[in-house]
């Protein structure tokens, strides 16, 4: 462990009482609570963090912010490993650990600069010429390499053992960023009583106040900051979000926002979330996000030592550290003298500074030249040398070379107003020649920009700034803001030229850092014709990198700009798109994962179920019973064949609960039923249930379920379980929508009743017993009929309908009954061998009587295809009719439902095989149909199956061949009627 | 100028700067044999193919922006043929064998990367339903795979078997499948059919048709002029039916905003293409490392190319739930483009009711892996006037007819597709 | 996006399933033509747009929602149902 050597004696917004320990590729170092990693990493003379993408060039840290592209490092170890963190960004804490990426072996010693050597061949674009031979040798030699050596950092593999949360807001006023601008419009907003939220990307409101000398009001910025802070915390209707970033905006106000809970912490505490995911909707939003400062393109511009001025500032005053010994300033703007005047402050040698214009005020200069620093007008810089950087060679105004020992290179290129938000609606920002920086154009609707986002870079601008924003805010929500003075504020000199480049850019001056995109690259796409900025970026990669832009897209479409001729205006810029930091994926998946992923719905009766014996099966959200296994059953089908056989030979129960229910009431809903379903309704006597079926409106079967009129103007719906939603919103549209002049009341009641399915021979006996006030005769409750009834209290309804093609009912209860009816049932039913059915079993009966179901409700198929052609009613107008007439709709060859049975009588047929004719090549124009639904008939001692067959009512009695390829050999099967068992239909009506 | 490993040697030799434009930036002339409106992947697929394989070469492809700036160059790159009905299979297919020559074809590496396709299934229902189509892929001839919970956890153990709302049971593989470079394939079709003849002509916006007396178009008027044409094709993705009502036609598409995704680069961790049976997501690794990734449209019609919240959740939810492991992984930057949902889900290559006026359109969220049989179809089309011998079924009376194409069995409704 | 339900107010889109273009009439009858147009032909403007929006997870009223397909700007939203006479 070693002392902290850059560390400056005073100075920053440091504990310098407490002292924390860290490791970066193993090593131990010492750092202080309110560093950052980079700025602990940089006190102990650490100058190299990372490897570039492409030439796995050495890199130190550009910025001190969230645009890092350079010093990205992968955090923590293990499940907890963050690949691609910026180390200006993670908060230090004890114990951190942090290695760096895109290296082998170590970050000193990289193999893969190696990719320097052909840096002459590997230019923008260079794996669209090569590459192509032989043709194969892509995948298998080509891609592998390149593959192995892109990318950043790695991910560890293991599940994410965070977790994240969502949450949403609503207010007045968003505030985005709490640098001075945001803190003045946060603060009148507050003090007016509107609805705030400030939110700030750091932990430390202020923004660019911490990092500079000025103060305001005569107290220092980082102060002032903090007690605008402590009278905004002190207001109810304020929310402050700190370590939060505004990610983007949607439509109507909304924002994305993510708040880094607890990323700052070694782990997160319990049941503390890693980071929470906020939805902002906001009435009025201020864009205070500040800006960025951008680099100059120079060869050697990437060195390690070679740092943005305004993040050398920043090390010095907010973090106490010396970002070198030796420093040159290289700036085409005032606020590049800001830096010179720091450095000298912090006591670090100024060698020289280098103005790219030729004129600067004696304001600026004349107390640089005081202490005898040089000072360069007109100047350039032509080259930086040495990794870590020990040199540079500068040209001034008359031609003049110079050449400067420095380890620090602080380069003050302009400013870019930090104006994504503005611009994710699809609103092009405005390019501002004065400033040299693009500025939010027009902007959507409730979105205003302020302080440096706005393009305002004099502290006083600034502040007035925020005021304007904040008055006009109020204004618009009808609210008056009585302003009170404002803190006294200088505005800093903020000159600037546009400057992109410098020197000749021969070898590598990079334009994006991370993505090694230099100016040559820029020329050669020109060259080639890729002359707009999507194919500029597109060729190059300029602008993809984790800073999406943010440091280099300016510079790029400047030297674009002067390549073509054109104005920078007229290039035009890209649009920015959401998320404007990268954010984690598990914080906008949430919770929703694993087991979470969806919700689970569980009828009344699903505990007793499972204490059952039952195996539960996904249908939809819905977990349903699949089968009972008893202690003795080995084999699921040995549970199923004895749940099908018991039912057919005794009596069965099954939780149909399910199935979509649906209520509706009034004098029309005959009329609209009508409508709905092919066949006739309006026609059914109080008392009865009708099975019918629903068209899409192209003619084709959407559902099927049955009717019951439970009074005259009081009638029930069943649904499939699958559809049971959209089926209630398809009689919403057409009782709203199609038809709005019909009397009917629609409600969902799928969740207000469980249901059960009582089937077998002894059904009848069963209920008898268990309904003993209930006259259930085939004279009183004949097939298809329902009644009313009292269980326990409370209504109930008792139907005579069969599904598995047994003697059966449903009995409904009020849904916190099922369990207990479930349990009085089998008190009751010991006695006539009542067995529980789960989902397999009652599939098998229904494909035993060949009744469609999802399967063979599949969205291709007609009435006719399905056998229920002669159920349509020709006497009435329904959804559907018409479409249904279409030529190819009423092909004689369309698929029809057949049964299939094996030829030898035990070859089991599986669902998704295709049937061709016997001898028939196993190709595509031989294609005659398909195995919908399968299954062992336990009652006929042989595998059945349905399937759509060509032509296939006419085919009864034929051989097809069920073909299926990807799962095994071919099945002879003969086709039959789909009806496998009691074609008469004798047993449910029994 | 050809490109090869040495002729990159030999311009490294001179600083790179005897490279030329990869395509003419054309202005346009006063007429050619066939206009085709939307330089996007389909649009510069077919000047090709007309140029190479019928020897029409006096074409313009005429661009309202820049080529390749709409769909062809925001997807998310994927390729397969994996469809399950008779209309669809033979044209994907077809497509697929001509992904395997394009490179050596256009003498431009688009980075064809068959690293497989792999659909997961998570119940039975579904585990048939994949089978019918592996089985209807293997009776056009296509490789199909249907592997159970092992051997897909062979293949991706990252994915979460264990802990899962609607546990894995297996998967549809197709290892032909894979991905290709986007941006590659538009400007590899540009650079080959300009330097046939092809005018490539950018920033030229068609504002309405030329007709003759008896409404036959006979050109486009464009934001540079009138340009006459023989024939007329329209490939414009995202705004069909505005162009397309510029000659009266009303047609069965609606526009929809698709969202899509990649993360931050990260070392290989993603083998092919994987996607989610239980929810809308799928994913796929780029050769610089990102996460390519996507789920459903938003479902509202939108011209907008951007989309909201909702479906950035509902797709990071389908990540998390598939691969838990990349909840510390950053989506670094969404986009969102125009998508024209046909009202079957399948794409339209054909004559309009005008004569003169030719069709490619409709193609969902699943244009790109169609990109060189729909070039090859419609040009086909253009210079025979016969649909070809794969693309029969993309009739655009098909609607009137019934003989949809509906992969999903979801109807009349653009937004199910 | 959130969607102005005359009855709920303002609610965020995820309550609702959207179903396109509130334009077109279903024709009575039986002319095959026009139901046709009805269920396959759209307009697909680009700008203003009155879509048909399901307050599925609300009130259940379907509703006519007057927005612009270019930047999603709503005008406004009504009930589809008329509303009856008292």
């Amino acid at each position: 462990m070693t002392g902290q050597p850059f560390r400056l004696p005073h100075g920053g917004l440091i504990d310098r009482l407490h002292t924390l320990s860290f490791r970066f590729d193993g090593k131990a170092y010492l750092g202080h609570p309110g560093d950052t990693l980079a700025s602990a990493l940089l006190a102990n003379g650490v100058r190299l963090f990372g490897r570039s993408f492409k030439y796995h060039r050495p890199r130190g840290v550009l910025t001190a912010g969230s645009e890092e592209p350079n010093a990205l490092v992968t955090l923590r170890s293990g499940a907890r490993a963050e690949p691609n963190t910026r180390a200006t960004t993670i908060e230090l804490f004890d114990g951190l650990e942090a290695t760096s990426q895109n290296r082998w072996p170590s970050l000193g010693l990289d193999l893969m600069a190696i990719n320097q050597v052909f840096a002459p061949l590997f230019v923008a674009g260079f794996y669209y010429k090569t590459f192509m031979w032989p043709a194969k040798a892509w995948e298998k030699l080509y891609e592998p390499v390149i593959r192995r050596a892109a990318g950043l950092g790695a991910v560890s593999g293991l599940e994410d053992p965070d977790h994240y949360e969502h949450d949403h807001a609503f207010c007045d006023l968003l505030v985005v960023g709490a640098g001075p601008a945001g803190l003045v419009a946060a603060l009148d907003a507050g003090r007016a009583g509107l609805r705030v939220v400030l939110a700030d990307e750091n932990p430390l409101a202020g923004g660019h106040l911490l990092s500079e000398r000025a103060g305001l009001g005569g107290l220092g910025g980082a102060q002032w900051a903090a007690m605008a802070m402590a009278e905004l915390a002190a207001m109810p209707h304020v929310r402050l979000l700190m370590r939060t970033t505004v990610f983007g905006r949607f439509d109507d106000g909304e924002h994305g926002a993510i708040e880094q809970v607890a990323d700052h912490l070694p782990v997160p505490r319990p049941g503390q979330p890693r980071q929470r995911l906020w939805k902002i909707v906001a009435r009025r939003a201020i864009l205070a996000t500040g800006a960025t400062e951008r680099p100059i393109v120079f060869d050697g511009n990437d060195r390690p030592g070679v740092m943005l001025a305004s993040a050398v500032s920043t090390y010095c005053l907010r973090y106490g550290v010396a970002p070198g010994r030796r420093a040159v300033v290289f700036t085409a703007t005032d606020s590049g003298w800001t830096t010179a005047h720091d450095l000298l402050a912090a006591g670090i040698t100024l060698v020289a500074v280098i103005d790219t214009r030729s004129v600067v005020t004696d304001a600026l200069a004349a107390p640089v030249r005081a202490v005898g620093v040089q000072v360069l007008t007109g100047g350039q810089i032509i080259a930086a040398k040495g990794s870590p950087l020990t040199s540079i060679e500068a040209r001034d105004g008359t031609g003049r070379t110079h050449r400067f020992a420095a380890d620090l290179l602080a380069v003050a290129g302009g400013w870019n107003p930090q104006i994504a938000l503005a611009a994710h609606l699809g609103h092009k920002p405005a390019w501002r020649a004065d400033i040299a920086a693009y500025v939010p154009g027009d902007t959507p609707p409730g979105l205003d920009a302020a302080g440096a986002a706005e393009g305002r870079f004099g502290l006083g601008d600034i502040l007035a700034s925020g005021r304007r924003a904040a008055i006009d805010a109020a204004q618009t929500l009808g609210r008056t803001i009585n302003p009170s003075p404002l803190p006294h504020a200088e505005n800093t000199p903020h000159a600037v030229s546009a400057v992109w480049a410098s020197g000749p850019c021969k070898a590598k001056a990079f334009v994006d850092f991370q993505h090694d995109v230099t100016a040559s690259d820029i020329t050669l796409a020109v060259r080639e014709g890729f002359t707009s900025v999507e194919h500029l970026k597109r060729y190059t990669t300029l602008g993809m990198a984790t800073d999406q832009g943010r440091v280099g897209q300016v510079n790029g479409h400047g030297l674009l700009a002067a390549a073509t001729g054109r104005a920078l205006a007229e290039t035009g810029t890209i649009r920015a798109r959401p998320p404007v930091v990268p954010v984690a994926i598990g914080a906008f998946g949430g919770h929703h994962r694993g087991r979470h992923f969806r919700p689970e719905r569980r009828t009344a009766s699903h505990d007793w179920a499972a204490a059952h014996g039952t195996v539960f099966v996904d249908a939809g959200q819905w977990k349903r019973a699949q089968w009972f296994s008893l202690p003795h059953e080995t084999d699921w089908r040995q549970s199923v064949d004895r749940e099908v056989s018991a039912t057919r030979g005794g009596v069965g129960l099954c939780d149909v609960s399910t199935l979509g229910k649906i209520e509706l009431a009034g004098p029309d809903v005959g009329t609209l039923l009508d409508r709905l379903y092919i066949n006739m309704f309006s026609t059914l006597p109080v008392g009865k249930a009708r099975y019918g079926v629903m068209l899409r409106e192209d003619g084709l079967v959407f559902d099927d379920g049955t009717v019951t009129r439970i009074a005259d103007d009081r009638w029930f719906m069943t649904t499939t379980t699958a559809n049971a939603a959209p089926v209630m919103r398809h009689i919403d549209f057409a009782r709203q929508v199609l038809w709005p002049d019909l009397d009917v009341a629609a409600v969902s009641v799928t969740e207000q009743w469980a249901t059960y399915a009582i089937a077998g021979p002894r059904s009848r006996d069963l209920l008898t017993a268990a309904l003993p006030d209930l006259d259930v005769s085939n004279a009183a409750l004949p097939y298809m009929g329902a009644t009313t009834l009292r269980w326990r209290g409370h209504a109930a309804r008792l139907y005579r309908l069969s599904f598995s093609g047994e003697l059966a009912y449903e009995l409904s209860v009020p849904a916190r009954l099922g369990a207990a009816l479930v349990e009085h049932l089998f008190a009751v039913g010991a006695a006539f061998g009542l067995i529980a059915y789960g989902t397999e079993a009652l599939g098998v009966m229904r494909i035993e009587k060949g009744h469609p179901a999802g399967n063979e409700l599949n969205g291709w198929t007609t009435a006719t295809d399905l056998g229920m052609g002669r159920m349509a009613s020709t006497k009435k107008d329904y959804i559907g009719r018409i479409m249904a007439a279409r030529p190819a709709l009423v092909d004689p060859a369309r698929p029809r439902l057949v049964g299939l049975r094996p030829v030898d009588g035990a070859s089991a047929i599986r669902a998704g095989g295709h049937l061709l004719r016997p001898g028939a090549a196993p190709v595509a124009a031989n294609d005659e149909g398909f195995v919908t639904s399968a299954c062992f008939s336990p009652t006929l001692g042989h595998p059945i199956a349905l399937a759509l067959l060509a032509h296939g009512a006419q085919r009864h009695g034929e051989e097809v061949v069920v073909h299926d390829p990807v799962r095994g050999a071919d099945v002879r099967a003969l086709v039959c009627d789909p009806v496998f068992h009691d074609p008469a239909g004798e047993k449910l009506r029994g | 100028m050809r490109y090869s490993i040495v002729q990159l040697a030999a311009q490294a030799l001179q600083r790179h700067r005897g490279w030329q434009p990869a395509w003419r930036d054309a202005a346009p002339r006063d007429g050619y044999d066939v206009v085709i409106v939307g330089g996007g992947g389909h649009g510069l697929a077919t000047a090709w193919y007309l140029a190479k394989v019928h020897g029409i070469t006096n074409v313009a492809v005429i661009e309202r922006g820049w080529i390749g700036g709409g769909n062809a160059g925001r997807n998310t790159t994927i390729i397969r043929s994996n469809y399950g009905l008779p209309g669809n299979e033979p044209f994907y297919e077809w497509s697929m064998k001509l992904w395997e020559g394009l490179e050596q074809d256009l003498n431009y590496n688009a980075m064809v990367s068959q690293r497989g396709v792999l659909n997961l299934y998570h119940s039975d229902p579904q585990r048939d339903a994949y089978a019918r189509r592996g089985n209807a892929m293997r009776m056009h001839g296509v490789d199909a795979e249907l592997l159970n919970a092992d051997a897909v956890r062979k293949m991706a153990p990252f994915l979460d078997f264990d802990n899962a709302r609607f546990p894995i049971q297996g998967g549809l593989l197709q290892a032909r499948g894979g991905t290709a470079r986007h941006d590659a394939v538009n400007w590899g079709y540009a650079r080959a059919a300009s330097a046939l003849g092809v005018d490539i002509i950018q920033n030229c916006e068609v504002t309405g048709f030329v007709r003759d007396t008896s409404g036959t178009v006979t050109g486009v008027e464009t934001s540079r002029g009138t340009i006459l044409a023989g024939k007329v094709g329209l490939a414009v993705a995202g705004m069909t039916s505005h162009v397309a009502a510029m000659a009266g036609l009303r047609l069965p598409i609606e526009s929809h905003v698709l969202q899509a995704f990649v993360s931050e680069g990260l070392k290989p961790l993603i083998p092919g293409v994987i996607t989610f049976g239980a929810g809308h997501f799928y994913v796929s690794q780029s050769d610089k490392g990102g996460l390519v990734f996507g789920g459903d449209i938003d479902g509202y019609n939108s011209y907008a190319q951007r989309g909201n919240l909702p479906v950035v959740e509902d797709v990071c939810e389908g990540g998390m739930a598939l691969m838990p492991m990349i909840g510390r992984v950053r989506l670094l930057r969404s986009w969102g483009g125009i998508m024209d949902m046909s009202f079957d889900g399948s794409p339209i290559i054909d004559h309009t009711p005008v004569a003169g006026l030719y069709l490619n359109a409709g193609w969902c969220y699943g244009g790109f892996k169609a990109t060189p049989a729909s070039g090859w179809c419609f040009a086909h089309l253009l210079a025979t006037d016969s649909p070809h011998e794969t693309a029969t079924a993309y009739r655009l009376d098909r609607f009137r007819t019934g003989h949809v194409i509906d992969e999903k069995g979801v109807g009349a409704q653009a937004n199910l597709h | 996006m959130r969607i102005p339900c005359p009855f709920c107010g303002s609610r965020d889109s995820r309550e609702f399933v959207s179903r396109g273009d509130a334009a077109p009439v279903r024709p009575a009858g039986d002319d095959a033509e026009a139901m046709f147009d009805y269920v396959y032909l759209r307009d697909n403007p680009a700008g203003l747009f009155e879509e048909l929006w399901y307050h599925a997870q609300g009130c259940r009223n379907w509703l006519r929602v007057e927005r612009n397909t270019r930047d999603h700007t709503i005008v406004g939203a009504r009930l589809a149902r008329p509303e009856r006479a008292a």
